[in-house]
């Protein structure tokens, strides 16, 4: 898209694009380049020849039970994430749609938790579970559950789905609101003069015209707990017990830093790349052709 | 017993009362027009009747039922939306089907239903259409479409054809006409336009500022306007006001020197103002003229024309239409003459017609 | 009315309370823990009214850091936090800014390829690209430096296809009258709209300002010296000590000190917050 009032000048534009295309450059292309070059690599252990293997490195981790469990547990943290941020919200943002009074109330009340970081997510949830001092692990204790996260595998994957979701339920709730507000009134009030009552009128009316955003939220929630999650699995269970919660950042962070291998270690981030650019391309396309009303 | 049946309706939003008591029985099978400018409650009336607001006082009654408490979806009514509220989701024939098919209604009846009311609207060819691929005229008759399908007692309009340009209204106003002829349905109309409203209604509702100033048939309301605010608003050009004084012998004397003379006294003597529709007012003889018109300006419309001027001497401003194209033209002064049944006289005060 | 169910509307209220509730439970957790000593904690489960140490744990933990977590004060990581925030918010509005002006207003050759080159990073999140990224900067030399923290996260294309997306929205008659008036691309764009872009710009500073100051794996691998730590990376440090107990109490607070800017910045700024949100969408 382009405007029909240009500027003329031929070396202005090129300046004002500088700043950014330098650091893209420098700290983004250069370094992808890196890493999927790196991918098709193998290193002798001390750095000093390297010989080309195309696929191998990939192969190796497609075959590595450890990759396929991290790959596993992504999916199930992913969609667990998503669906629990989802549902939550799509509730709160219904409920804050039909109050008149207290709805800006409500509204900060539910959104500032978006400033919360993961990591400190991760730091606060961590406390209240915490095996020995935990808040809710004491609740739970006198309903006769006993929790600890460190030993059970299911139960450290819950708490690192609650304190993930718990920031982006304020985030999907923002866009809920918005897409509940712009659903004009008549709308609502022809399909009550219809007949419909409150449920029916969700199911038929507000949420099909939700439904784009719900999807675009869908996809947006996905790649949040793909990556940005990292500090709330740092913070509490570190991937553990085992491999319970090693989700593929994780491990692609493990095994650069601590691990050393650098081969496999580019394949796993050529493959979150490729994961990345997959559902970027579904999300931009699919808001290509999203309906308009 | 009325179809519908409003007694005493108030409204209040926060301590500030919008509408004042409007007391009206509407007829089985009558087309009746709320009209007035904007902001004089006219659309929070409809929407009381359909039961989108609530009643502060008074009663809403549907076929001797009184409704203030029942939702609108129990109301057997229709409401035809300004922005004509289609479903964008859903095609022609599903938005149709919609109410139909939330109560209940089995699949073929639906689908008689639908396809007649479309045939009637000549919406058939349009059925497995979107809303957006529609133009505006064909949504407008869409959600008219859905308000027949469902059969009500009562059809409620929220000025529909606001949207339209100005000659599909004309059109859309003649379908409308028709429909009510074809299906008799008790239909309520709100609008600003009083064309649509003169040609439109049975009987009109004049709203001012949540009052109902007049209730009457379009004719009523032309040759009797019952307030200053009335007759301003019917009938275009608007009405000339003149302001006068009456004193106590039934004499009524107008600036430039002018006098009606009405035989019986009226009393007290007080400030009036005279009502003089443009159409009414006629060239005459000058021995036999009321008043005098001094000429400013002339408008040339072909069928009409339009004349503005001062009465007497700097008296307060006149317009006059006159048939055709007289040779009239600015500095002129025009002897004029109205017939006894064309002068309104209300008391300036309350506005009220005496 | 649309229906006459009093019962909804309190239902409606009830749920969003309790969403209140559930959301807001952590803090106020977090908050009680942070007022009582360590050996208060440790002997059984938290009290749910405040305690009496609270000037006390705040202070140790702003002044004197956390002992025996390897970790600066936490009034120094909220000063290196401040920075990160600030420079990579202001770093990336100006420069997403002038970008989007030259793809919007301008014409000239590898226009396109400059846009695509701009939206692949849309597809590269730091943490894809970790270890080449970290490499570079080392051999630049950037590590344990605010320029290695915050240039790398500088880029993004976020910033620029907002403002992008808002350019195309001015009327061209805008820029006409500016050209006619006599105006250069500089001076309209310092005078015309630059203005006009305040409200996306305050919208950006919100998202920016968060981003910059939760941002967790790169200052974690990028700083080697305490002295660079940022508080939200450093609180897995307090919490990950090896031999003893984590101070829960000193942890607490400084996850609720490491949260009380944005908090801040988001409700004072929610307007334009989250019109800045829905806006991105497009």
């Amino acid at each position: 898209m382009h405007k029909r009032v240009i500027f003329g000048n031929k070396l202005l534009p090129y300046l004002l694009l500088l700043p950014q295309l330098v650091v893209t450059l420098v700290f983004f292309i250069w370094p992808a380049w890196q890493a999927m070059v790196q991918s098709v690599l193998v290193e002798d252990p001390f750095g000093l020849s390297s010989r080309v293997v195309w696929l191998e490195n990939f192969e190796n981790i497609f075959t590595d039970p450890n990759y396929l469990e991290s790959l596993k547990v992504t999916v199930i943290f992913s969609v667990a994430v998503a669906v629990l941020a989802l549902a939550a919200a799509l509730v709160f943002a219904v409920m804050a749609d039909r109050v008149v009074r207290g709805a800006t109330v409500y509204k900060t009340l539910l959104i500032w938790p978006y400033a919360v970081a993961p990591a400190v997510a991760g730091a606060l949830w961590g406390f209240l579970f915490d095996p020995s001092i935990g808040e809710v692990t004491y609740l739970l204790r006198t309903v006769g559950i006993e929790w600890n996260y460190l030993l059970d595998s299911d139960q450290a994957m819950i708490l690192v789905v609650i304190a993930a979701a718990w920031t982006q339920i304020s985030y999907n709730f923002i866009f809920f609101l918005a897409g509940l507000q712009s659903i004009p009134k008549s709308l609502i009030e022809a399909a009550a003069i219809d007949g419909a009552g409150p449920s029916r009128r969700f199911w038929t009316i507000m949420f099909p015209l939700l439904s784009p955003t719900a999807f675009f939220l869908l996809t947006i929630n996905i790649v949040y707990a793909f990556f940005s999650t990292f500090g709330v699995i740092d913070t509490i269970t570190r991937g553990g017990p085992g491999q319970a919660t090693n989700i593929l950042v994780y491990k692609v962070f493990s095994d650069s830093f601590r691990a050393l291998d650098l081969g496999a270690s580019a394949a796993q981030s050529v493959v979150l790349m490729v994961i990345v650019i997959g559902l970027t391309v579904v999300q931009f396309r699919y808001i290509e052709r999203k309906v308009h009303y | 017993m009325a179809a519908v049946d409003l007694r005493g309706v108030k409204k209040s939003y926060a301590g500030t009362q919008v509408i004042h008591g409007v007391d009206c029985a509407i007829a089985d099978g009558e087309f009746i027009v709320i009209l007035g400018p904007s902001g004089c409650g006219k659309s929070t009336l409809l929407r009381m009747i359909a039961g989108l607001e609530t009643v502060t006082a008074g009663e809403i009654a549907i076929e001797g039922k009184v409704v203030n408490q029942i939702e609108p979806k129990d109301r057997d009514i229709s409401m035809v939306f300004q922005n004509y509220a289609l479903y964008p989701h859903m095609s022609v024939y599903d938005n149709m089907a919609y109410g139909l098919r939330v109560r209940g209604v089995t699949k073929s009846e639906i689908d008689t239903r639908v396809r007649r009311a479309a045939s009637i609207l000549e919406l058939s060819a349009l059925l497995e259409r979107k809303p957006r691929q529609l133009s505006g005229g064909q949504r407008q008759r869409v959600a008219m479409g859905r308000a027949i399908v469902r059969e009500p007692k009562v059809f409620l309009f929220d000025e529909p054809l606001s949207n339209l340009d100005a000659k599909l209204r004309v059109q859309m106003r003649i379908e409308i006409k028709r429909l009510h002829g074809t299906i008799r349905t008790t239909s309520i109309y709100v609008t600003h336009d009083q064309v649509e409203a003169m040609t439109l209604g049975d009987r009109l509702i004049v709203m001012n500022a949540g009052r109902a100033e007049q209730i009457g048939t379009p004719m009523e309301i032309y040759l009797q306007p019952a307030t200053t605010f009335v007759a301003g608003f019917i009938g275009s050009p608007a009405m000339n006001m003149i302001p006068a004084q009456i004193d106590g012998s039934g004499t009524v004397e107008l600036p430039g020197g002018a006098r009606l003379d009405f035989g019986e006294a009226i009393r007290p003597a007080r400030a009036l103002t005279v009502g003089i529709r443009p159409e009414h007012i006629e060239i005459v003889r000058p021995h036999t003229a009321l008043f005098e018109l001094g000429v400013e300006l002339v408008e040339a419309l072909g069928a009409d024309s339009l004349v503005y001027g001062r009465l007497g001497a700097g008296g307060p401003p006149l317009t006059v239409r006159l048939a055709g194209t007289p040779t009239v033209s600015a500095g002129d002064v025009l002897p004029l003459g109205v017939a006894a049944e064309n002068i309104h006289l209300f008391e300036t005060e309350s506005g009220k017609r005496l | 009315m649309v229906e006459n169910r009093p019962w909804v509307t309190i239902l409606s209220h009830a749920v969003l309370i309790l969403g209140v509730v559930l959301v807001a439970f952590p803090i106020y957790i977090a908050f009680m823990a942070s007022t009582y000593t360590l050996e208060e904690l440790l002997q059984g489960r938290i009290p749910l009214l405040p305690g009496g140490h609270f000037i006390a744990n705040y202070a140790e933990a702003l002044v004197s850091g956390v002992s025996g977590s390897s970790s600066p004060p936490v009034g120094l990581m909220m000063l290196n936090s401040l920075v990160m925030a600030l420079v990579i918010c202001v770093g990336k509005i100006a420069i997403s800014i002038i970008a989007a002006y030259a793809i919007v207003y301008f014409s000239f050759p590898l226009r396109m390829t400059c846009f695509w080159l701009i939206f692949v990073t849309l597809m590269l999140p730091v943490e894809v690209r970790i270890l080449p990224t970290y490499k570079v900067v080392a051999d630049l030399g950037l590590l344990d430096s605010y320029a290695g923290l915050t240039i790398p996260l500088i880029a993004s294309a976020t910033a620029t296809f907002l403002f992008r997306q808002f350019f195309l929205t001015v009327p061209d008659e805008l820029t006409e009258a500016a050209r006619i008036d006599g105006a250069g691309p500089i001076r309209f764009f310092f005078d015309i709209l630059l203005p006009l872009s305040r409200t996306s710009i305050a919208a950006l500073f919100v998202i920016q300002f968060l981003y910059g100051w939760n941002q967790y794996l790169w200052p974690l691998i990028v700083t080697t010296k305490e002295g660079y730590y940022t508080i939200v990376m450093g609180i897995s440090r307090l919490i990950h000590v090896v031999d003893i107990a984590p101070s829960w109490n000193l942890v607490m607070a400084t996850a609720l000190l490491a949260m009380i800017p944005p908090v801040i910045v988001v409700i004072v700024m929610q307007r334009w917050f989250v019109k800045g949100l829905v806006e991105t969408e497009k």
